[in-house]
């Protein structure tokens, strides 16, 4: 443990006293070399403290993270500051610097156990948190200090800025897209693929006619019936919701008919000693069993629906929509615009997930998948 | 030597108070319910566990030292074979790990396979073998580097008594042959009493020692020995020894 | 008990429940159903048009006339299945494979950015799981993204992926094989996280007591243990590496691929372009993950777990 943590610490002094040595840090910049030497001093003492004592308590990690958060703004002040003149080369040194402390706080975080499930779970959260925001810091950074042209790769305040500012056309294209042909294709096709497979259940000459039809068909690129569904259903939503339909269809049809096979023997000869009939061993046994499978493919089709009507809107759509905004925006080279809407796409698929997986925690909580390990 | 665990509801006492000492060349059985520490304590002599208190030596060094040193084999409940290799390069698995020739390794393979009635299989792939073949396999695989310790967690546990009766036979010869020191746990009576040259008799909550009872038949002994007065004689005093545990009231 | 009453005439053994039996037939069956079916929606969907051609026409016309003309429309809504065969085998067979109309060229164009983009993906997606089954703060910060990127639907922005890539002089193969990477190494890593740790602790316990280092743990254990679940992971990434590949074309100005294909019907309103692009991609699907199929039962009888 002594070890590497000599190595990290180590590792972020050196680089913080060569990023010194290079200064100045930015052109014009010298402002900040203050705060700089600061931020690099601290690293020195924190890292003495840390390797006599090993980084073991929470709060070493604490003053690690605190440390590059403060190194952190001060970066970003001086990349922002800089302009049209580039940062030098100590302003990346110091930044690798600030990676190296950066790892060792978060291996420290990671690193934590706790009795309680809560805190527990509270800390497992702050690290993959602290690494988004470590990557979208890199992204700004790197963006805006190497000059990146806008039009390749805005810098993330910037699309926050028009994220912010746009609002009301990113909430008719959600209401376009997701709301009514995202959540209108995502029930029918589910719902329809629930209910086909009880039928196909039923039928075990269906089952074995139809299931092998219905996995090759996973397998197949649907997104291409689009133009098809285009030219039967118009421009509008309802032909975006037919892709959607189709999509999410075969998952749930080959997902739910695996999950009415799941019910063991045992317990199916269970209900056939109560003398329970086909409903009732349906819906006592065979769905409750079925259920993990049912989410799954719900789980699949949150993303699938999302896919596909974003991609069926290439295809034609009236002027709104997240598949427009985007095609049409690229086009015109307002790339911060697509950023906005991939990000309103991400929240809105992240969300879609979370809730589906929400309900299949409460519906499945039995499942040994959730069970506490120890 | 002892160890606690701590889990969410409080520490458990998972072993207590253990002093045991086990001699060159002897049969040790480990006995005693479920939960009472016996895969654990095995676990700690072979380093897979540590104690959070106590010593363990295993040839004079530490227990580390000896995993370190490949100074055991360890046999489990279930087989372990690896389903993708098949039996000769299953028993050859440690060989690889040491660094072996491979001339030698197929040597040694054929050896202990031979050893354990396993000539001819080398080829099978486990899931062609029947469940007590595969368990000599894996003796075979614990032998073929040949440490001085075998270390085996109820190896033939899963396995029907006629089986098991068979395979206690083959052990036992095995053990007079190569000399080995083998510490086993068992939590069959018969099984213990008709192996061992030393009986460990435990108990749960915390896991403890109760008695130690020597057993001196013949290192030639047959499973008839299992009719005879002494065997029901030390066979008696283990079942005393885990009732006065009072393992079954709770 | 009717069904073993049934089995029971042997007139029904014969006939019935010998179509009825195993896979092959119920597949058979319900595929021509389907065939029929689709033939019965080009006659009614397409039957609208024909009606209408038939009066500007001024002709008088009866139900064969109707079925016939219905089913040979140059632009129909549905085509018929024949029309789609008879036009892939004008693009495909027929024509010379360096011709912009032929099939074959858009199908290579598509093929070959898939087969990059899944084998640059596949390794991404092992490399990255190899990390986060033995590197603790990866596994923590970086799986979780890993699953969250799994919820955004980035084949949706695949075009802006490939405007851009183009604005800087990335084009053509590289950037949809970027689009295909980036699908693919999502079930690879999924995959083979949970192959990786899918040695029993039994498993591991004894590469322990042999005193096995990380390598030798990954190499004996892990890893022939994890290929089960790679080919399983590999057999999704193929096919969605293809649909990534298609998706990637949309915006490249309809020049070549099938997703190209597809647009240009699109646009010009030609049908039997659009679904013979899209059944040739279907076949190229099946194939790549038949071909994943054969490569999975080849290694894994060799390995023994076959029988």
């Amino acid at each position: 443990m002594i070890a590497r943590l000599d190595a990290w610490c180590v590792a972020a002094v050196a680089l913080g006293l060569a990023a010194l040595a290079t200064a100045p840090v930015a052109d014009g910049g010298w402002m900040d070399v203050p705060a700089l030497l600061g931020v690099v001093a601290l690293t020195g003492i924190v890292c003495a403290a840390s390797v006599r004592h090993g980084v073991t308590a929470l709060w070493h990690s604490a003053v690690l993270v605190l440390l590059v958060v403060a190194g952190a703004a001060v970066s970003l002040d001086v990349v922002h500051a800089a302009g049209e003149q580039r940062v030098g080369p100590g302003f990346w040194l110091a930044n690798l610097a600030l990676w190296a402390v950066a790892w060792r706080g978060i291996d420290g975080v990671a690193a934590f156990r706790c009795m309680e499930p809560g805190r527990q779970k509270f800390f497992d959260l702050m690290v993959p948190a602290a690494f988004g925001l470590w990557l979208l810091y890199l992204w700004e950074i790197g963006v805006v200090g190497f000059g990146v042209p806008q039009v390749l790769l805005p810098a993330p305040g910037m699309i926050g800025e028009r994220f912010v500012g746009s609002l009301d056309i990113l909430w008719s294209d959600f209401r376009q897209t997701f709301l009514k042909a995202v959540l209108g294709g995502y029930l029918i096709g589910c719902g329809s693929g629930f209910l086909v497979s009880i039928l196909v259940d039923r039928v075990p000459f269906l089952q074995r006619g139809l299931l092998p039809l219905g996995n090759m068909v996973s397998a197949l690129p649907i997104v291409g019936v689009a133009p098809i569904m285009v030219m039967w259903f118009g421009f509008d939503w309802q032909s975006k919701a037919a892709v959607v339909v189709i999509m999410t269809f075969f998952p749930m049809l080959v997902n739910t008919v695996t999950g009415l096979a799941a019910a063991g023997a045992q317990e199916r000869e269970l209900m056939r000693s109560y003398a329970a009939g086909y409903w009732r061993t349906l819906f006592k046994l065979r769905l409750p069993s079925a259920m993990p499978f049912v989410f799954n493919a719900l789980k699949i089709n949150s993303t699938l629906a999302l896919i596909g009507a974003i991609v069926a809107e290439f295809f034609g759509t009236p002027i709104v929509g997240m598949g427009f905004r985007i095609s049409t925006e690229v086009g015109r080279m307002n790339v911060d615009m697509v950023w906005a809407e991939i990000a309103v796409a991400a929240l809105a698929g992240s969300a879609f997930y979370g809730a589906v997986a929400l309900a299949e925690r409460t519906v499945t909580f039995w499942h040994p998948s959730y069970r506490e390990r120890r | 030597m002892s160890l606690t665990f701590q889990t969410a509801d409080g520490p458990v006492y998972a072993l207590s108070d253990i002093d045991l000492q086990v001699k060159h060349g002897e049969f040790v059985s480990l006995i005693g319910p479920s939960g009472c520490g016996k895969t654990t304590l095995l676990r700690i002599v072979a380093d897979l566990e540590q104690p959070t208190a106590g010593r363990v030596e295993v040839n004079g060094v530490s227990a580390r030292q000896a995993r370190l040193d490949r100074a055991y084999g360890y046999v489990f409940q279930a087989p372990a074979l690896y389903p993708w290799r098949n039996i000769e390069r299953n028993v050859t698995l440690p060989l690889e790990i040491i660094g072996m020739a491979r001339e030698e390794r197929r040597e040694r393979a054929r050896k202990y396979l031979e050893l354990v009635n396993l000539g001819g299989f080398e080829k099978k792939f486990p899931w062609q073998l029947s469940g007590g073949m595969q368990q000599r396999a894996s003796i075979a695989r614990a032998l073929c580097f040949e440490p001085e310790l075998l270390l085996m967690d109820e190896p033939f546990g899963a396995l029907d008594e006629i089986v098991r009766d068979h395979l206690n036979e083959q052990l036992l010869s095995l053990w007079a042959k190569t000399g080995k020191t083998v510490v086993f746990v068992t939590h069959s009576i018969p099984e213990a009493v008709f192996l061992s040259t030393r009986i460990v008799v435990m108990s749960p909550r915390p896991g403890r020692i109760i008695d130690v009872i020597d057993t001196n038949f013949p290192r030639d002994r047959t499973l008839d020995i299992r009719e005879t007065p002494e065997f029901l004689k030390v066979a008696h005093r283990v079942r005393e020894g885990l009732r006065a545990g009072h393992s079954y009231d709770d | 008990m009717t069904i073993d009453a049934g089995f029971a005439d042997p007139a029904h053994r014969t006939l019935v429940s010998r179509l009825t039996a195993g896979k092959a037939g119920p597949v058979a069956i319900v595929s021509l159903v389907i065939l029929m079916l689709w033939y019965a929606g080009a006659i009614g969907m397409n039957a609208r048009m024909q009606i209408d051609a038939f009066q500007r026409q001024g002709v008088s016309w009866g139900l064969p006339d109707l079925v016939r003309e219905t089913l040979a429309q140059e632009r129909p809504l549905l085509p018929a299945p024949h029309q789609i065969l008879i036009e892939m085998k004008q693009t495909i067979f027929d024509m010379r494979v360096t011709s912009k109309r032929s099939l074959v060229f858009h199908s290579w164009v598509t093929l070959s950015s898939t087969l990059l983009g899944f084998a640059a993906g596949t390794g991404l997606g092992i490399v990255l799981a190899i990390g986060i089954v033995h590197v603790r703060s990866l596994d923590k910060s970086l799986m979780p993204w890993v699953i969250s990127s799994q919820t955004i639907p980035i084949l949706a922005i695949a075009p802006m992926v490939v405007v851009v890539l183009g604005a800087i002089g990335l084009k053509g193969l590289v950037p949809k094989a970027i689009i295909s990477t980036y699908l693919c190494f999502f079930p690879v890593t999924i995959g083979m996280v949970k192959g990786l740790r899918s040695p029993d602790l039994l498993q591991l316990d004894l590469m322990r007591t042999y005193n096995a280092n990380k390598f030798q743990t990954l190499r004996l254990l892990r890893w022939p243990a994890a290929l089960p679940f790679l080919f399983a992971s590999l057999k999704v990434a193929i096919a969605i590496s293809l649909v990534g590949a298609i998706v990637g074309e949309l915006p490249t100005g309809a020049q070549a691929g099938l997703g190209a294909r597809l647009l240009a019907g699109s646009y010009y309103g030609q049908t039997i372009q659009i679904w013979s692009a899209l059944v040739t991609a279907a076949l190229l699907a099946s194939a790549l993950v038949a071909l994943v199929g054969v490569a999975e039962r080849y290694l894994l009888r060799r390995m023994g777990a076959l029988p």
